[in-house]
């Protein structure tokens, strides 16, 4: 029977797409890991060489090993501070997550809430945050709150604008076919838009994690505070004014490899939630 | 016996950007008809299926459905099929074939059994659990007919099913889909702009022309079915595909002049 081949034919196909998945991809990641990790190693020595060769003074510029002494050595300062950044960062997102994905519905809905609302969204966003920082600083009630609603602000639109773009990018046939079956509202948006928004949601989440990280810098460069509450960007601004070099870069390499390991964190929530039926998750195979 | 499924009494369209997509068509689809409406592209086919489904508002005139309550899928029995396969990429075939259930409050254990019994009938049982992307153009098309019989519709409305299709997996659809048409009485109206195709399906034929969009002829085939590829490659087959292509032709110089 033809229908039995092509049922046979299928399967096959599927077998194989499994089989390849499991070996393609493997030498792809060895190498994605491999390339940049080397070049890490090279530019690391060659800076090394550098600092030794031309006996860099090490308030110039400190060799990675005296950095890599400093993260240790100075953990009692930078790991806190580390800890402060990344519960401000954390916050802010899941506050703009919240917030964006539940403002975005609402404008969806209505098409009133968008025409009031979403213009106050774009003025907030595109006006830069170290501008609105001081007004903040001003009228939040800690120096910690303020820094929150900044990196907020900054991390609110992406997931707004993209979960919006999301919401009405649903296929109208797909649309059609809801409203034929007497979908209700809510049946439509839970099982239809939600599920279409999800790529472009998972885009705005990743642009938003990293904007939350680094407008939790920006903005506590903004207000300079100090003591015991105070992030990674005070350390920095503090290792700076003593001529702490090794410091500098330790607080430096801490916050950019927060950024790396947020990026990663939310690629990889994209790719496990998009995978099976996305795209951009699919590898391609010919 | 006549008991009609779908009446269209004089109905116009006219959407809001001033476009006349249908003006004055009248036409009556008997319960147990195969109707095709043929057309050149953009003369309302499409519209005036979507509105036989009860999507929209006619401008003027009137739809009725006598056999049903009202025009409403699920409720009172019509099935849509649209030219894309229109999958939830998503979802599995499982939930896409599920989901008119679904929508109408059937649980997935309540409806294994149907959304099953769907699958199988269009030759897919064994792909309840894969993904639109793991298929190919025509198994989606399947999963997409499997979804709109669910339902058990009285009335399966199709707009180009096929149509973008190679020309095997087309014909052999076009098999299928009269075999389901056979075995379970549907009244079916079949959008297409393939002469060859709509002579193969139908009872009758309704050709179209543009602008406005409106029936210029009703073409019956009086052949018998079971229809098959001897059917195709018989003479009277001939003689209607150039009965109907002649009225093609007539329809479109309308519109030129
Ligand atoms: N939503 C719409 N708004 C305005 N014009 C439309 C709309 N849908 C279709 N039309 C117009 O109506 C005419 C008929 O369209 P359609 O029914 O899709 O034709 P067909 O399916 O025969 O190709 C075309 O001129 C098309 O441009
Ligand atoms: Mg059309």
């Amino acid at each position: 029977m033809t229908a039995l081949d092509s049922r046979r034919a299928a399967r096959m196909r599927a077998v194989q797409e499994d089989q390849s998945a499991h070996q393609r991809p493997h030498s792809e990641r060895v190498l994605r890991i491999a390339v940049p990790l080397a070049i890490l190693v090279a530019l690391l020595a060659l800076w090394e060489w550098y600092v030794v060769a031309y006996e860099v003074p090490h308030y110039l510029l400190p060799g990675p090993r005296l950095v890599a002494q400093a993260i240790v050595a100075d953990w009692a300062v930078l790991g806190p501070a580390l800890m402060v950044t990344l519960k401000i960062t954390f916050s802010a997102l899941a506050l703009a997550l919240v917030g964006g994905v539940l403002l975005a519905v609402i404008l969806v809905q209505s098409r009133w809430a968008e025409l009031a609302v979403y213009p106050y969204a774009v003025v907030l966003q595109v006006t830069p945050i170290v501008a609105v920082a001081p007004l903040i600083l001003v009228y939040a009630p800690t120096t910690q709150s303020a820094i929150l609603i900044c990196a907020f602000i900054v991390a609110f639109f992406p997931v707004l604008s993209n979960t919006t773009q999301g919401l009405k990018s649903v296929d109208h046939n797909l649309l059609n076919l809801f409203e034929l079956n007497g979908a209700s509202r809510w049946q439509t948006l839970f099982l239809l838009k939600v599920p279409s928004a999800l790529p472009y949601f998972l885009t705005g989440l990743r642009i938003s994690g990293g904007l939350a990280l680094i407008a939790a810098v920006v903005a506590e460069f903004a207000a300079g505070s100090a003591g015991a509450q105070s992030g990674l960007a005070f350390r920095i601004l503090e290792a700076q004014f003593r001529l702490n070099m090794p410091r500098l870069f330790a607080g430096l390499v801490l916050i950019s490899a927060a950024g790396v390991a947020i990026f990663a964190t939310t690629s990889l929530i994209s790719h496990l939630l998009l995978r099976r039926w996305h795209e951009s998750a699919v590898a391609r195979e010919n | 016996m006549t008991s009609p499924s779908v009446v269209f009494d004089r109905v116009d369209k006219t959407f809001s950007n001033g476009t006349v997509a249908l003006k004055d068509v009248s036409l009556t689809v008997q319960k147990g008809e195969f109707v095709s409406l043929l057309g050149p592209s953009g003369c309302g086919k499409s519209t005036a299926l979507r509105l036989a489904a009860g999507l929209g508002e006619v401008s003027g005139g009137a739809i009725r459905w006598p056999r049903a309550e009202a025009g409403r899928v699920g409720q009172s029995g019509i099935g849509f099929v649209f030219q894309e396969p229109t999958l939830m990429p998503w979802a599995s075939v499982f939930s896409n074939v599920w989901l008119p259930l679904r929508l109408a409050g059937t649980s997935k254990r309540v409806a294994r059994h149907e959304v099953m019994d769907a699958l199988s009938l269009v030759g897919l049982d064994g792909f309840a659990g894969a993904y639109p992307r793991e298929l190919s153009g025509g198994m989606k098309m399947r999963v997409s007919i499997a979804r709109a019989l669910v339902t058990r519709p009285e009335l399966l409305l199709m707009d180009e099913p096929f149509g973008a299709l190679d020309e095997i997996t087309r014909f052999k659809l076009n098999d299928e889909l009269l075999q389901l048409w056979q075995s379970l009485g549907w009244t079916v109206i079949f959008v297409t702009h393939s002469v060859f195709e709509s002579v193969y399906l139908s009872n009758r034929i309704l050709v179209m022309s543009a602008r406005p969009g409106r029936i210029t002829a009703d073409i019956p085939i009086d052949a018998p079915y079971p229809r098959d590829e001897s059917f195709r490659s018989s003479v009277d087959y001939g003689g209607y595909c150039r009965q109907v292509s002649a009225a093609l032709h007539r329809a479109m110089e309308v519109r030129a002049a």
